[in-house]
């Protein structure tokens, strides 16, 4: 059905008028131009097109847009709006990325997991982080990278 | 896809269509009668710098120094995550004697970027490094030249600091490379100009932040599926269920009525949409009908059928009579090894995006090849390669899987047919199906070995695979090797029922599994140590010297396999780099499943311009090693992909992960060999003899998959 959505994206209201059955992923890509988010799978199987909604990392791919109606979208573009967030800063330092292409899923699965479990074990993080898949494997540097950023404070947008 | 034959641009490399826009505003300002009203084609411009594997001669293809100072750096390579953006980038500024940070890099872009046949084969440093590294050493002493005439001091008494030239006898006299040059072409030239000696190196063997970081962490990495352009279509195409599938009928009644355009031009069928996930929801009701092919082969029956179909074998080394060997030899060793198909799987599917506007079409492509994209896009449209460009922003991944662009192909034509820019990202679906896989292969080996444990007899056979690497460099003085088929196109039709095509070391992964598989049996059959049985073996110093540090990193304890330590030992060559792997494996019995627990990796890849991207690329090469090694296999049957998505094609995951530990031997007396490829050609072989170490099994088939594994341990 068409209508008007209405969410919080980034911190800033948003309202798209699409048909509410469309996926969040292509909305966000397509309708508002946010392509920081990919398209890897198109069945929740790869975490490309992981967001934030609520504090939850999801994969839009999968999402309705209609589940997000007045809640708190974030998407990569809504990181670290004001410099780099610690996450961001040390998937820098550990070079924690090669394509770059499964990374903004991978920065926003980190981010989920870090204000659910602010300070994780290694195990922790691979077991958050399993369904994260990444080609060019930066797998350990991935870990090293959220360990790192546990340490430091966390700061975000929402 | 043919590579561009690199001499038919002419080894100069610039074309009509460069030069005028190199002349563009804001970019150059051409100025010089060398090419002035002169064909470059035609024209015969003294040699500027050495002519290497068609890369240009003039030193302005390779950098341009702004005002400002900073520097950019162009090549035709691309970056796929393997980091060439930052090792260019360290190699330029290197010469020069600029900062790193103050040097941009632009890749991939076939209007401003020298001719490059393509981004494989590790040949960035190795091939594309040494011309890059003789325009920043030319440029640098045409630019003390010039600073000598405007400091009005002798050239050698200068001294040059990011990008500052400054007189030591006269302090507070300086000039800057963006005063000098003012953003203008260098029409100078200075002949035999070599390149700093390694031992003066402050930034090249250093590792360098990553250019693309910044851009990747904040989403801002635009690949080709990023391109917004006003007005632009989401193709869907109509695919075939199967290899060999003829489409008969086809109706898109149901899918014009959704909203969608339609566009029929031969057998492409396609159906277009602003938005990608309507024009997928339309292709939904397009109804098409297909010929199936004839039951030919599937992923069982594959391995009798590459015997069947391969063509005669080629001689791919031969030494000493082979009658003396089979006389020296008390013992013989054969066996047969099977490696299924596999996919590059890279996490950014092929995407594209065209737009045509006054007969000029830009496209933007996850491509390894930009310019024998270009080739073949202006083919395709009719239009002249000049009216082509290519941009190639960064692709998300590509191990050997995007040196065909077919989307790109597919994106033009249907913006051709539209008058709109036009995107086409492949769905999962159809990157399994039109991937050109790593080839299904058979190879046997008849091995002897006299009454003291020496090698003296080697006959191998290799179908499918193709012959790099497949000679052996152990010392072994009767030894024959033959191949048949290869990776690289040219198999008799019908031998592999879809492409097969480069992936991440091609050959050499197969052979590597073999080889070092039948090098441990026989070490076993000798009752000799792995390791030692392979040094008893070598007299290449390189490839001692891998096995050994290798072996002291991980602390390895001499011991006839199968031990039930669950340690394996591998050594490879791939192009003139040598590697070495250890690993350390469990194995549980009752599910047969394997957890790689940890894995020390020794390269010597010559110079390593930056050590922290060749960590990288060794890692990955361990990561993806893991995959083919243990789960990645294609499933088919009678041209029909069966993968489709990640749920059955199982790529490795964080909790595959063994703790890794590498040794980069320290080797810049030799050239920069490349990192991206020789770590990842031992993983099968050293799972496999960690897994017979384990579990005294042995696996003669990659992937080696629980089921595999329990069929041999209950047999062993």
């Amino acid at each position: 059905m068409e209508r008007t959505i209405s969410f919080t994206l980034n911190g800033k209201p948003a309202s798209v008028r699409v048909d509410d059955e469309r996926m969040l992923l292509w909305v966000l890509r397509s309708d508002l131009g946010l392509t920081g988010t990919k398209f890897g799978c198109g069945e929740a199987l790869c975490g490309a097109c992981t967001v934030i909604v609520n504090q939850q990392a999801v994969r839009s791919c999968s999402t309705p847009v209609k589940d997000v109606a007045g809640k708190h979208v974030m998407t990569i573009e809504g990181l670290g709006q004001n410099g780099l967030h610690a996450i961001q800063a040390a998937f820098v330092k550990h070079h924690a990325f090669q394509c770059g292409y499964c990374t903004p899923g991978m920065i926003l699965s980190a981010y989920a997991l870090l204000l659910k479990t602010p300070k994780p074990t290694a195990d922790q993080i691979t077991r958050h982080m399993e369904d994260n898949l990444c080609r060019c494997g930066a797998q350990v540097r991935i870990v090293d990278a959220i360990r790192d950023a546990s340490g430091a404070p966390q700061g975000g947008v929402e | 896809m043919k590579p561009v034959d690199c001499l038919e641009n002419g080894v100069q490399g610039l074309t009509r269509r460069e030069l005028l826009t190199w002349a563009g505003p804001g970019l150059f300002l051409l100025f010089g009668a060398d090419w002035f009203g002169n064909d470059p084609l035609s024209a015969q411009e003294p040699a500027r710098l050495p002519a290497r594997q068609g890369y240009p001669t003039d030193i302005n293809a390779y950098l341009k120094i702004g005002p400002d100072g900073r520097v950019t750096c162009f090549s035709g390579k691309v970056e796929l995550g393997q980091g060439c953006m930052t090792v260019l980038a360290q190699i330029l500024a290197e010469e020069l004697d600029v900062a790193y940070a103050s040097v941009d890099v632009v890749l991939g872009d076939t209007d401003l970027c020298p001719y490059d046949m393509g981004t494989f084969g590790s040949m960035n440093v190795r091939n594309f490094g040494p011309a890059l590294r003789g325009a920043g050493a030319q440029a640098k002493a045409i630019l003390l030249q010039m600073a000598a005439e405007q400091l009005q001091a002798p050239a050698d008494r200068l001294q040059v600091k990011g990008g500052v030239v400054t007189d030591p006898s006269t302090p507070g006299k300086s000039v800057t490379y963006g005063q000098l040059v003012q953003g203008k072409r260098i029409e100078r030239h200075i002949e035999g100009v070599a390149p700093k000696p390694v031992t003066a190196y402050t930034i090249v063997g250093k590792p360098a932040p990553r250019k693309d970081a910044i851009d990747k962490v904040t989403g801002k990495a635009h690949y080709a599926g990023d391109v917004l352009l006003p007005g632009l279509l989401h193709a869907r195409l109509v695919r075939p269920p199967a290899h060999g599938a003829k489409l008969k009928d086809v109706d898109t009644t149901a899918a014009e009525k959704a909203g969608a355009r339609v566009v029929r031009e031969g057998d492409m069928v396609a159906v277009l949409h602003e938005r990608p996930d309507l024009a997928d929801r339309a292709f939904g009701l397009v109804k098409a009908q297909f010929e199936l092919p004839q039951p030919t082969v599937d992923d069982k029956t594959i391995f009798g059928h590459l015997l069947k179909t391969a063509p005669p074998f080629q001689n791919a080394g031969a030494s000493g009579d082979m009658a003396e060997g089979e006389k020296a030899s008390s013992a013989i060793v054969e066996e047969t090894y099977l490696n299924s198909y596999v996919a590059h799987a890279p996490m950014e599917t092929h995407s594209a995006t065209v737009s045509i506007e006054n007969g000029e079409a830009t496209v933007w492509a996850g491509t390894q090849a930009p310019f024998s994209l270009r080739q073949q896009i202006a083919q395709a449209l009719g239009f002249t390669p000049q009216s082509v460009r290519v941009i190639t922003s960064y692709v998300g991944g590509g191990f050997g899987g995007k040196s065909s662009a077919q989307q790109a192909v597919e994106a033009a034509r249907l913006a051709k047919a539209t008058g709109k820019p036009v995107q086409v990202v492949w769905n999962r679906a159809e990157e399994f199906f039109y991937d050109s896989f790593r080839p299904a292969a058979v190879v046997k080996i008849r091995a002897g070995l006299t009454p003291a444990g020496k090698l003296a007899l080697w006959d191998s056979q290799v179908v499918g695979a193709g012959e790099r690497e497949a000679k052996p460099y152990y010392d072994i003085p009767t030894q024959r090797t033959v191949s048949a088929g290869g990776w690289q196109g040219g198999n008799p039709a019908g031998m592999h029922p879809f492409a097969v095509g480069a992936w991440r070391a091609p050959s050499v992964n197969t052979n590597t599994f073999a080889r070092e598989s039948h090098m441990d049996i026989l070490a076993a059959k000798a009752g000799v140590d792995p390791l030692e049985f392979r040094l008893n073996h070598l007299s290449d110093a390189r490839m001692r010297r891998v096995l050994e540090a290798a072996a002291k990193q991980f602390g390895w304890k001499s011991a006839k396999a199968p031990s039930g330590r669950g340690v394996g030992i591998a050594c490879g060559v791939y192009s003139n780099a040598c590697v070495a792997t250890v690993a350390e494996v469990a194995v549980n019995r009752v599910t047969g499943h394997v957890q790689v627990k940890r894995v020390v990796s020794a390269v010597d890849v010559g110079m390593v311009v930056n050590p922290d991207g060749a960590r990288q690329q060794v890692e990955g090469s361990i990561s993806m090693g893991l995959g083919y090694a243990l789960t990645e296999e294609v499933h088919f049957k009678d041209g029909e992909v069966l993968d489709r998505n990640f749920d059955s094609y199982q790529i490795p995951r964080f909790s595959w992960m063994p703790k890794i530990e590498i040794i980069l031997i320290d080797n810049p007396a030799t050239p920069a060999l490349g990192a991206g490829e020789p770590p990842i050609i031992t993983m099968g072989a050293v799972i496999a003899n960690a897994i017979h170490d384990a579990a005294g099994a042995r696996v003669l088939q990659l992937p080696m998959t629980p089921a595999r594994i329990l069929e041999v341990l209950r047999k062993a």
